[in-house]
């Protein structure tokens, strides 16, 4: 158990350093895109969401709930890469041929990945608070949220992480990732109300986890408990089942690759 | 002699879907040796290497390292082996020295001895001063040396080497292949495979030349060219169309072991170049063959590759690079 810690700590540390070397990737490609959605797609729909549609006071506390499960669902099918690159480069068999439990790898990533976007989340509310959107559920919610973004996103990346070893190239990777990531957002009620939405789109969309996950988080930001529960108790047992079946599938492209 | 046995390998197999890496391959190496797998790229070289540390499971057949089975025991195998892959497999945004941490803690070293072995290691491969830069930073041959330094991190019994030198310059290959001689000498077993028969024979003690994943050829650089039985004399003719005729006088005269065409000429293998020399060159001038050029050689391992293998390796992993 002591060199099972040992292993998770040192392959943590080495994402963690990672991150810290290539401050402006982070920046740039992490941070920024979500907190642009958020400011600038918020503020410029202000006039042209109906309020009557969204039932939110503003756009942007419509929204914030959309761009949180946003910064989970890109975070975590980004998850991923760079197994995918430590697997292209050859770090992934040396770190393999060492002997450490298999799975401390993957947990590594997952522990990194979780933390990450915990605190980017909280940097999208932090941000929305400045534009006068205050959690009704207060900090109690704000946990609640987070624990609905570890357990969506724990699936998220499973899925991406099955990707890297089962992938031949990283093209194939990435153009897999830049298809999957837009449709789940534009199928999801991150920018629309699934009533407002074609009915077709409304009727896809409400197969998409990413519903789930923001119609649990809304709730929690604009109204409060009475009405964020509910959907609170659907949401674990949705993402419990998402989980299992992408670990399951994650487990297997896993095994396939190593073994 | 009797010798200790650090690997042996039985009858080894590894297909995937219709395509057979390895087809029943058998070996042993002894401790303290340096043992080279020599072959065209993918000759199955890299799988039965990758076997041997655990990274890929035989489709049949079993290998074991120092008595562990490289399957059912194949945590007790890590533990006692280092490797060093063939891509430069170095994390650009670590420091060489976070490399070595890295490593320390995953071979579950205690934070002092860690830190002990990673000073004496960096003093090893010369990169002390270099230790704290990211990795990024680094020559070719600075992360091959990092690479070596990961290797040889957990103390292994046993070091695998994968195609050691790839792509390096020359005085980069000469002092890899100076680590590789002095790890031997300080009683470490070394396994490497590599498609350069220079370094094969320079540093190699035995070897195995496999190609389309079977052993054509085993034994000492020495002992294979030996075997090869007799020196080559290479004939290059003036008239292409009197090569057949020649090759016909010289086949069965009592000197001349064997004759084979060649673009230009013929190879002519020989007992010995003092009785066989008179012959070739009286039944050259008597059927009226203008020699250009004659060149007298002992066996290269290259003549072994193309002995066993029927081509020269050169020639397959110049095709690899215009695929």
């Amino acid at each position: 158990m002591k060199e099972y810690w040992q292993e998770i700590h040192a392959l943590t540390m080495r994402w963690v350093r990672r991150l810290s070397r290539e401050k402006f990737s982070m920046l740039f490609t992490l941070v920024q895109p979500m907190l642009f959605w958020l400011i600038f797609f918020g503020n410029l729909f202000q006039r042209a969401a109906d309020a009557q549609v969204t039932q939110a006071p503003n756009y942007i506390s419509f929204l914030a709930a959309g761009v949180v499960v946003m910064t989970v669902l890109n975070n975590g099918l980004a998850g991923g890469v760079d197994l995918l690159f430590d697997k292209e480069n050859g770090f992934l068999e040396r770190l393999m041929s060492t002997p450490i439990h298999r799975s401390s790898v993957i947990l590594s990533r997952f522990i990194f990945v979780m933390t990450i976007t915990s605190l980017q989340v909280l940097v999208i509310l932090g941000v929305a608070f400045l534009f006068g959107v205050r959690p009704a559920t207060g900090l109690a919610g704000v946990a609640v949220i987070l624990l609905i973004g570890m357990m969506f996103g724990v699936g998220l990346t499973s899925i991406s992480m099955a990707m890297a070893f089962s992938v031949k190239s990283h093209g194939d990777f990435f153009s897999v990732l830049g298809f999957l990531s837009l449709p789940m957002i534009f199928l999801s009620s991150a920018l629309v109300p699934l009533a407002a939405m074609p009915g077709w789109m409304g009727f896809l969309a409400q197969f998409n986890p990413m519903t789930w996950a923001i119609d649990a988080v809304r709730p929690l930001i604009l109204s409060g408990w009475a009405d964020a529960l509910p959907h609170v108790a659907m949401v674990v047992v949705v993402m419990l089942i998402f989980d299992a079946v992408c670990l399951y599938g994650g487990a297997k492209a896993f095994r396939r690759a190593m073994g | 002699m009797d010798r200790t046995v650090a690997i042996a390998v039985d009858r080894l197999c590894k297909s995937y879907d219709s395509h057979t890496a390895v087809d029943h391959l058998s070996f042993q190496v002894y401790a303290g040796e340096i043992f080279g797998l020599l072959g065209p790229n993918g000759a199955g070289k890299s799988t039965t290497l990758r076997t041997l540390i655990t990274l890929l499971h035989p489709t049949s057949g079993s290998a074991t390292v120092l008595g562990h089975d490289t399957v059912r025991d194949a945590d007790r195998v890590r533990a006692l082996i280092g490797y060093v892959p063939q891509e430069r497999a170095i994390d650009r945004f670590l420091t060489g020295r976070e490399h070595l941490e890295l490593l320390g803690a995953l071979y579950h070293l205690p934070k002092e001895a860690a830190t002990r072995r990673i000073n004496d290691l960096l003093k090893l491969v010369e990169l002390e001063a270099h230790a704290d830069r990211p990795a990024k930073t680094y020559s070719g041959g600075m992360k091959r040396k990092l690479d070596i330094a990961c290797g040889l991190l957990p103390d292994p019994k046993i070091l695998f080497l994968d195609e050691p030198t790839l792509g390096l310059d020359v005085q980069s290959r000469l002092r890899i292949w100076d680590y590789v001689r002095m790890l031997k000498a300080r009683g470490l077993t070394v396994v490497m495979t590599t498609n350069y028969l220079d370094e094969a024979d320079q540093l190699c003690d035995r070897l195995a030349i496999i190609d389309q994943g079977r052993i054509k050829a085993l034994g000492s650089p020495t002992e294979l060219k030996v075997a090869l039985g007799g020196d080559i004399v290479s004939l290059t003719l003036k008239e292409a169309d009197r090569i057949g005729g020649l090759e016909a006088a010289l086949k069965g005269q009592p000197a001349i072991k064997s004759v084979r065409t060649t673009a230009k000429g013929l190879d002519i293998r020989v007992e010995s170049p003092e009785k066989a020399l008179p012959v070739i060159l009286e039944s050259a001038n008597r059927l009226g063959c203008s020699v250009e050029f004659i060149q007298y050689n002992r066996p290269r391992l290259d003549d072994v590759f193309i002995a066993h293998t029927g081509r020269r390796i050169q020639d397959e992993v110049q095709k690899e690079r215009d695929e």
